[in-house]
């Protein structure tokens, strides 16, 4: 796990290792100031000459100017480590989700996607910086602190082999009580986010049934639950401060029992009042970077769990990869399924799709038709390499799928998904994803055949209006020829959509078609979709169900043979006949 | 920036006074540990003063004898002192735990429950992901700030001044020199600080930025595959994220840099202490101080101690700057969110249970199936009117702002039991007719009546609950199948559920999910398709039982064959109701008792389908335009 994140340091390492020896040669400095002051404190007590002091000072004021200089470096160094990294972390998992396949994209939920680039990696990098940081500066100031209270107190430095075990034990007691209490407080912390989030998208559901109260209650119990427990983990924590000032304060006494002991009964030969008195000092830096350790410990334990949900981001293996040398031309719009059948992950019993076979010459236009759940989008999603079939093998222009270098074939096959979303920016940035070098000649003409030019020129700034993220602005029929626009402007050889006309009005959906058979007649196109009408015309019509072809053929054909299509043709033409 | 202080001055208070509304007897007790906790922890620096005194009294002589009695009753003092003052940090860092938490808590809850009563109109109008950061980001800030600055800020007051009065104590001279050096950390902690929380507040934005980019992207992620977008995703990722590093750098650089700094500073006044000290016991000066002491070795030592305290204790305070600067950030929108307007409401008309005696409509308890409005009038009698589902509308106007007219003239009569239709292109206010049947939102001019009843007059609680929609986007709550179905009527047994199901058509698939009702359902039921979703939220409607229902495109996403199959229920569902309907699909609403067709917010047609056929007007395009390629 940790190589993986080591990965993402790239070019700040310099500042990585620079903030560590930076912060040590401070700890250095902090440790050996106390102990010219003793030696200080002991020449003016034996009455030295103003010189001396004045020379000590100059001495001393030096090593702490040397001490800034270094602390605010490393402090310097450190932001930019720990920073850097993280803003590497975000790149890497935000270009490593590009190269996601859509199989990847289903297994993370979009939330827990965010999560893990936004509050996850804060939490690694504050785990950084105090890594660079206090990992270093603790040991050392423990270790420098402790042999220099052996120099100066000698055998007084006994009392750190008491108190430090205690403090040690203690710490390690805390952090085991505390840390499942965390893991499990942190599930529950999201799970109450998420039925905030609930509320705030179906408030008008909330509304409607007047569950006001109901939900108030709900989230009051879920609220104190989660309170209850980060109550009970941080009341734990809360033995920290005072354990740490238990050992402080008993080795104060020791210290000043003892110290006046030695210094009376030996007169002032095994310690003095200098040594006393910066032994003072060390005994607080040994504990105070105890504490630190601890610390350190506490928010790296809690950071592994951030960590953890990073490296699954990084280590996902993409499920579709561009072959080794790859096609980069598609010949045509024909398309053949061969003995093809198509589950979404190995441990799903059943079968999406089962034994498709069938053959779309070029430009033809094919209609589908079928039930929910009937795997209409599962076999459209296969055309343009979206999914991988589980068996058998799925050609566009005669060449297996997977043989084609994925941009390419992609940029061929345009998709206009069933969940479609638009992006914030302008209406012709939007489009623009169809081609980034349209003109606005071509992206007026895509929009013409998608019935949508007519209704932007009637927004006040037309081409350059502003979309509101997931185009809340537009109206769903706009979205939805928006989209369809914007696949257009690929002029693919293949032109699939999605029941992308769902929320278009009749007549429009009609003048799409229309257009379509006009103005790009060797685009092969198929149709998803649920009225008879918009697939009627087509060339074929597939009738689906349960992830089968149950029938194909003309409309005539299959009004004929088959009792689905029958079914839902009388459904949404009851009487229709005698209107005409 | 000095009115930006002025705003961070009254949230401070506002949140100071709100946390000892929470905690009224517990927080002064926490306060008061909390200033003796602090107190004693400046004590030592007076016992060393004194044990270093007498080991100075005694050193030459080597009599430990005489010197033990008077150091180790020093010792034993300052033991019990000790001893105190764990007692009191115990105490008040695990009460601040309860504190803290529980304030997180009641924070939370009091925002959720004045979310739940805020008008529909805030959540069209504001951003999802920036009210859900309300409750995540905001409340963390406030966290860092409850449970350690404000205790911090406080002990490191608190010791200052008793630092302070201590070095008063024994020696003004020395405590000059400590005071120039703490004027020159304060002024470096102002500057740095600043900056430091300035950046800090930057990151937070960038952050924001950044995480709403994130989502944005992870949403249309499988749109970016389709477009080969990957590319210019990333760039457009890498800009937005190199600003966020940018700040962050610098916010952290300020505030890393700021504690070594000051630690060394600290170290430099050390420093100099020690050899003011030095020159003062060297020259003799006359020492200046409260307790009249002569300047020695005893007083040196301690002062020294006492001066890295003083230091530090600025160190802690400048450390806790950006977590105030961006708790109080993250108070004052809370705040703003609190003191939101609710929904108001100045309804009188209650919906009652209703029984008919005598042909008198009497209140009762029990659920009889029988509705009735219950309306007192100002001369203190109350009517009884019977639920029926009665909707009239006469000449409303309407605007989502008050400049633009949405919706004009618009007249309309619901008989109870009839079937009213609405058609017409996306944008021609359909579904804002049906937002003001439930008052989601208010009309402009004209009146709605509900059986008679101006809409105004009823409770919105009730008028809702008289209401049954079922919505285009379905929501679906965490929770089973048995769960979301029941939200419609929070009483209905498991076979009023179960019977609902299998009105709407939901019952067999349901049946063959995994755990049959008992399937949990996930993220807005992302385990299901948009269909089933419906499915379910139809039986949501039919169990909830309203005499008027309002389908918007309820049945859009059920393929047309479904719809059949569901068509049935539907019929059983709408039979003796009121019934609007919006549908794209011309035969969903064909067998209507009347339709309206809507062109830019206005009425253009309004008849049975055959009627409109007749008229061969705007219907009768529509309608013959699904055939028009025939």
């Amino acid at each position: 796990m940790i190589k993986v994140l080591m990965k993402s340091i790239r070019e700040f390492k310099r500042a990585s290792i620079l903030a560590p020896v930076l912060v040590s040669l401070e700890v250095v400095m902090e440790c050996i100031m106390p102990f010219i002051v003793a030696q200080l404190v002991n020449q003016i007590k034996a009455g030295c000459s103003l010189g001396v002091i004045i020379r000590y000072g100059l001495v001393l004021i030096v090593m702490a100017g040397l001490s800034l200089a270094f602390g605010a470096g490393a402090g310097a160094a450190c932001a930019k480590a720990s920073c850097g990294f993280a803003r590497n972390l975000r790149k890497d998992m935000f270009y490593k989700i590009q190269t996601y396949s859509f199989e990847n994209i289903d297994k993370f939920s979009t939330s827990s996607l965010v999560t893990r680039m936004t509050t996850d990696v804060t939490n690694v990098q504050m785990a950084y910086m105090m890594l660079v940081r206090l990992a270093f500066r603790s040991p050392l100031m423990l270790i420098f602190s402790f042999a220099m209270s052996v120099i100066m107190g000698g055998k007084m430095a006994i009392i750190f082999a008491l108190v430090i075990p205690v403090l040690g034990i203690g710490l390690i007691l805390i952090m085991r009580k505390v840390m499942p209490l965390f893991k499990r407080v942190f599930k529950k912390y999201d799970a109450l986010n998420e039925s905030i989030q609930e509320n705030v998208k179906g408030m008008r559901v909330v509304k409607s049934y007047v569950r006001e109260d109901f939900e108030k209650a709900k989230f009051g119990r879920a609220a104190e639950d989660v309170c209850a427990d980060f109550t009970r983990a941080e009341k734990i924590l809360a033995f920290n401060s005072p354990l740490m000032q238990f050992c402080l304060y008993s080795a104060m006494i020791f210290v000043l029992t003892v110290g006046s002991y030695l210094i009376i009964t030996t007169k002032g030969v095994a310690l003095d009042v200098g040594q006393f008195s910066a032994f003072l000092v060390y005994n607080f830096q040994i504990l105070n970077s105890l504490m630190m350790l601890s610390m350190v410990f506490v928010m790296i334990t809690m950071a592994a769990e951030s960590a953890k949900r990073i490296v699954e981001v990084l280590e996902e293996k993409s499920a579709l990869v561009n072959p080794p040398d790859p096609i980069y031309e598609v010949a045509d719009g024909s398309i053949d399924f061969d003995n093809v059948s198509f589950k979404y992950s190995k441990q799903a019993e059943k079968m999406a799709l089962s034994d498709i076979n069938l053959h779309i010459r070029s430009g033809e236009t094919i209609g589908i038709i079928g039930g929910t759940g009937s795997s209409k989008s599962s076999l459209i999603q296969l055309i343009s390499r979206l999914y991988d079939a589980t068996e058998g093998v799925v050609k566009v222009g005669g060449v297996d799928v997977r043989k084609y270098d994925l941009d390419s074939l992609r940029n061929q096959v345009s998709v206009v998904l069933q969940k479609n979303v638009l992006f914030s920016g302008t209406i012709k940035e939007n489009l623009r994803w169809g081609n980034e070098n349209a003109t606005d000649e071509e992206i007026k003409e895509a929009c013409r055949l998608a019935q949508a030019d007519e209704f932007i020129m009637r927004f006040p700034d037309q081409y350059n209006t502003y979309i509101e993220q997931g185009g809340s602005n537009v109206s769903g029929g706009q979205k939805q020829r928006l989209c369809i626009a914007r696949a257009l402007l690929k002029k693919p050889k293949i032109l699939i959509l999605d029941d992308s006309t769902s929320a278009v009005d009749t007549k429009t959906d009609a003048l799409i078609r229309k257009a379509f058979a006009e103005f790009i007649p060797e685009t092969t196109k198929i149709i998803i979709a649920q009225r008879v009408a918009s697939v009627q015309d087509a060339d074929r019509i597939l009738v689906m169900d349960g992830g089968t072809i149950k029938n194909i053929g003309t409309h005539e054909e299959l009004l004929k043979s088959s009792p689905i299509y029958q079914e839902v043709y009388n459904s949404q033409n009851r009487g229709g006949e005698q209107d005409e | 920036m000095s009115k930006k202080k002025g705003f961070m001055g009254s949230t401070l208070v506002r949140l100071i006074k709100t946390l000892f509304e929470f905690y009224p007897v517990m927080l002064p007790l926490v306060l008061i540990c909390i200033v003796f906790n602090a107190l004693i922890s400046s004590l030592p620096a007076v016992f060393q003063q004194n044990v270093i005194s007498i080991v100075e009294q005694y050193w030459q002589s080597g009599d430990w004898n005489s010197a033990s009695g008077q150091i180790l009753k020093l010792v034993a003092l300052l033991a019990c002192f000790y001893v105190l003052s764990l007692i009191a940090g115990f105490t008040y860092t695990r009460a601040m735990a309860v504190i803290t938490q529980g304030s997180l808590m009641k924070f939370r809850e009091k925002m959720f429950n004045g979310m739940q009563n805020l008008p529909i109109k805030y959540f069209d109008t504001h951003n999802h992901g920036d009210i859900m950061s309300y409750y995540t980001n905001d409340i963390d800030t406030l966290r860092q700030m409850i449970s350690q600055s404000i205790p911090q800020l406080i002990i490191s007051l608190i010791s200052e001044l008793t630092i302070f009065c201590i070095m008063l104590y024994y020696s003004v001279w020395m405590l000059l020199v400590v005071v120039l050096g703490v004027v020159l950390m304060v002024f470096i902690t102002k500057k740095i600080g600043s900056n430091s929380a300035k950046y800090f507040l930057h990151q937070q934005i960038q952050m924001g930025k950044t995480e709403g980019f994130v989502e944005e992207m992870m949403n249309g992620e499988k749109v970016i595959k389709v477009f080969c977008h990957e590319r210019q995703a990333e760039a457009d990722f890498d800009a937005i994220n190199d600003e966020l590093f940018r700040v962050a750098e610098q916010a952290n650089r300020y505030a890393n840099t700021l504690m070594p700094i000051l630690m060394n500073v600290g170290n430099i006044l050390y420093v100099v202490v020690a050899v003011v000290g030095g020159i003062l016991l060297l020259s003799g000066v006359p020492n200046l101080s409260l307790s009249g002491m002569a300047f020695s070795i005893s007083i040196a030592v301690p002062f020294l101690n006492m001066t890295r305290q003083f230091s530090g204790n600025i160190g802690q305070v400048s450390n806790q700057i950006n977590s105030v600067v961006m708790g109080l950030a993250g108070a004052e929108r809370i705040f703003n969110l609190i003191d939101e307007k609710p929904e108001p409401d100045e309804g009188y008309v209650t919906l009652v249970n209703a029984r008919e005696e005598n042909g008198q409509l009497v209140e009762c308890k029990e659920r009889t199936g029988v509705w009735a409005w219950k309306h007192p009038h100002q001369d203190g009698t109350i009517t009884y009117t019977k639920v029926q589902g009665d909707v009239r509308m006469y000449d409303v106007d309407f605007g989502y702002d008050e400049k633009k007219l949405v919706l004009h003239d618009i007249t309309l009569y619901a008989k109870p039991g009839q079937k009213v239709a609405f058609v017409g292109a996306t944008g021609a206010g359909k579904t804002t007719i049906t937002n003001l049947i439930n008052r989601f939102y208010d009309i402009a001019d004209g009146k709605i009546r509900y059986d008679g009843i101006n809409i105004n007059k009823i409770k919105k609680a009730d008028l809702r609950r008289s209401l049954g929609i079922i919505l285009q986007d379905t929501v679906l709550f965490s929770g089973t199948v048995m769960e979301n179905i029941r939200y419609g009527n929070l009483e209905a047994t498991d076979e009023e559920c179960i019977g609902a199901a299998r009105l709407a058509g939901a019952h067999d698939f349901i049946t063959r999910l995994p755990e049959g009702y008992n399937t949990m359902i996930l993220a807005n039921g992302a385990n299901l398709s948009q269909g089933q979703r419906q499915l379910i939220a139809i039986a949501r409607a039919a169990v909830a039982d309203p005499p008027v229902m309002i389908m918007d495109e309820a049945t859009s996403s059920i393929d047309t064959r479904t719809e059949a199959i569901v068509q049935r229920g539907m019929d059983a569902l709408m039979d003796g109701r009121t019934v609007f309907v919006i549908a794209h699909r011309l035969s969903t609403v064909r067998n209507s008792d009347v339709i309206m067709v809507l062109e830019l917010g206005r009425i253009i047609e309004r008849g049975s389908h055959e009627e409109l056929i007749a008229q061969k007007g705007k219907y009768y395009q529509l309608y013959t335009g699904a055939f028009e390629l025939e």
